[in-house]
């Protein structure tokens, strides 16, 4: 799977509050979610992301919380991918298991700029910023987890086995 | 390479010889539980996958310990779709109350949980079972999902920091202090994706009890796992109950560690935590100042039998100080029943503490014991945040149960050598 879109970048300790706010979690419908996607971390986020964007973020970003809401509203928004530093270790799971792909890279994170064009390949953990011409190395998932994704999640992955 | 308990255990359950840290792997489980709050949500999920049975009936287990015995409508309705899927998938791991227990006190005394063990649940307080040397961790309600149908996870293989405690353990001092000491040190996610495992001397000759108190803390540094060798203290608890058979680890002595973190103990004084977060940890003698509204005794992090043995063994002939709301859990029916047929429940009672039968309670402000505005509470559970445990603006002060006792008299923190600790009990360990 390659994706591509324009990078949008956030700082270190992105919570859970910060990528869904807990007022917003009496539902769980990813377009009403995306409606207030980042809101407390960006305002404006909400109406300039465009779908196939890429977040990228320094370390620990979702920590905080176990809602599944904060994945659900990044892909509800149409985000095709978050590169981060590091995640919390709840969100990275929450993350894989309802099929938002994720990438863990430092060099990433500090070398892209926001407004970045980034083109990411899944398979091979590959980072291109189109923009700059560098190129980054994530640690690729295993097949497995590509299929969890490429299903769209965990649940429709198990329901494919 | 050497390989940690950890990895070894996970090794094992991937069907793999050697794992990196780093490394993504596909494990099976001996068990995945889930709670009144969680169970729900994953059952639904489950729903979806249009399949009629759970991947093994024996090894789901199913605790409505949140929010039972039912407070109100909505916990009523939560808790009949754990009890219409346990009926409907012939679940055998399902308590209702009258067996049950707040769910990280129960399934280790129910002896589900044994060494060697991979398990999951959707509660972050599943790291818990790290204490018998099995390795246990949170996640989220799809994961459990998942887990109920192909009895599989996958994971993360976690880095581990190696925490040495060593010298004399003081008097007064146990299992609460040392994971309370350890969080104030690394702060709240000083254990960020890793496993915290627990050596050194002090560890040796700790109490299952007080090891159960220290690894359910896990979580609170931000770790994966919390996780102790198994040893002749862990056999002489599980022996009696495993229902299944069971294997111990060690780490290899050539084991890689991310960091490791030593402390010397002789000198440390019962600690507590400030609001709001579990790192904000003081002396308790840097504590005596903080006037106080209930003080709450129990939780899946000390509602054991030794928490209640030391509980008991202060408030004995003590009255609890007139504005002061006590409250006691104990963790399970067991420990309940242990508890009254040495008397301490009538101790309790007697000292004007209330009792209350298992459940989470006010742990997570759910009921049984909700704070006002500006309220304050010393409490023996594992989290302070903002409104844990009722009002936004009341506050939550951690502690042992020693402290908790102590405090209990005297209205305000205090340190347990203040209630003249030669009447009797003396806490060693
Ligand atoms: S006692 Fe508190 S921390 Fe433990 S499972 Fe219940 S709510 Fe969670």
């Amino acid at each position: 799977m390659k994706y591509s879109g324009k990078v949008h970048k956030f700082g270190a300790d992105i919570d859970t509050d910060a990528i869904i706010p807990a007022r917003y979690l009496n539902t769980f419908d990813p377009r009403e979610l995306a409606l207030h996607c980042m809101e407390d971390a960006d305002p404006d986020f909400p109406q300039k992301v465009k779908p196939g964007d890429i977040i990228v973020a320094d370390k620990n970003f979702g920590c905080g919380s176990s809602r599944e809401h904060a994945p659900i509203a990044i892909k509800g928004a149409g985000v095709s991918c978050v590169i981060a530093s590091s995640f919390a270790r709840i969100f990275y799971r929450n993350a894989i298991n309802i099929g938002l792909p994720i990438l863990e890279c430092e060099a990433a994170a500090e070398g892209i700029k926001a407004g970045d064009e980034v083109e990411i390949e899944l398979e091979n953990g590959h980072i291109k910023n189109l923009s700059s011409g560098e190129d980054f190395q994530a640690m690729p998932f295993p097949e497995f987890m590509q299929g969890i994704m490429a299903k769209g999640g965990l649940i429709n992955y198990v329901k494919g086995k | 390479m050497g390989m940690t308990i950890s990895q070894k255990i996970l090794a094992r359950h991937a069907g793999r010889e050697m794992l990196e840290p780093g490394e993504l792997i596909n494990c099976q489980l001996d068990l995945v539980l889930g709670n009144d709050v969680t169970a729900p949500v994953a059952i639904a999920e489950f729903k979806k996958l249009g399949i009629d049975k759970v991947f093994d009936q024996s090894r789901v287990v199913l605790v409505p310990d949140h929010f039972t015995p039912n407070k109100d409508i909505k916990s009523a309705e939560q808790c009949k779709i754990l009890r219409d899927f346990a009926r409907q998938y012939e679940i055998e791991n399902y308590f209702e109350i009258g067996q049950m227990g707040i769910e990280h006190c129960l399934l280790p005394e129910q002896g589900l949980v044994v060494p060697g063990d991979l398990v999951i649940g959707a509660d972050s307080h599943t790291c818990t079972y790290g204490a018998l040397g099995a390795f246990a961790t949170g996640v989220g309600s799809t994961d459990m999902a998942a887990g109920m149908a192909t009895g599989e996870a996958w994971f993360k293989v976690p880095e581990s920091i190696k925490f040495v405690y060593y010298g004399r353990l003081p008097r007064w001092v146990g299992g609460k202090d040392l994971i309370l000491q350890t969080i104030g040190d690394i702060g709240v996610d000083g254990a960020r994706y890793m496993s915290m495992e627990f050596t050194g001397e002090v560890i040796e000759n700790l109490s299952i009890d007080n090891r159960f108190t220290m690894a359910n803390m896990a979580i609170e540094a931000g770790g994966k796992n919390g996780i102790f060798a198994a040893d002749e203290i862990t056999l002489d608890y599980v022996k009696k109950r495993a229902k299944r058979p069971f294997e111990l680890y060690q780490s290899d002595p050539d084991a890689v560690y991310f960091d490791i973190k030593e402390y010397d103990v002789s000198q440390l004084e019962p600690v507590v935590a400030f609001p709001h977060l579990p790192e904000n940890t003081r002396p308790v003698t840097e504590a005596t100042h903080v006037s106080l509204d209930q003080v709450v005794i129990g939780s899946c992090t000390n509602g054991r039998i030794e928490d209640l043995e030391i509980t008991a063994s202060l408030l004995k002939g003590q009255k609890v100080h007139p504005e002061i709301r006590v409250i006691i859990f104990p963790g399970t029916r067991e420990i309940y029943l242990e508890a009254l047929r040495r008397g301490y429940i009538e101790t309790f009672i007697e000292a004007g503490a209330v009792v209350s039968t298992p459940t989470c309670g006010p742990c997570l402000g759910g009921h049984m014991g909700i704070l006002a505005r500006g309220e304050k509470a010393l409490a023996t559970t594992n989290r302070n945040f903002v409104g844990r445990m009722g009002h936004p603006e009341s506050e939550v002060y951690l502690a042992s149960p020693a402290v908790a006792a102590a405090s209990a008299v005297k209205g305000r923190i205090t340190a347990p050598w203040e209630l003249e600790p030669e009447r009797g009990f003396h806490y060693e360990i």
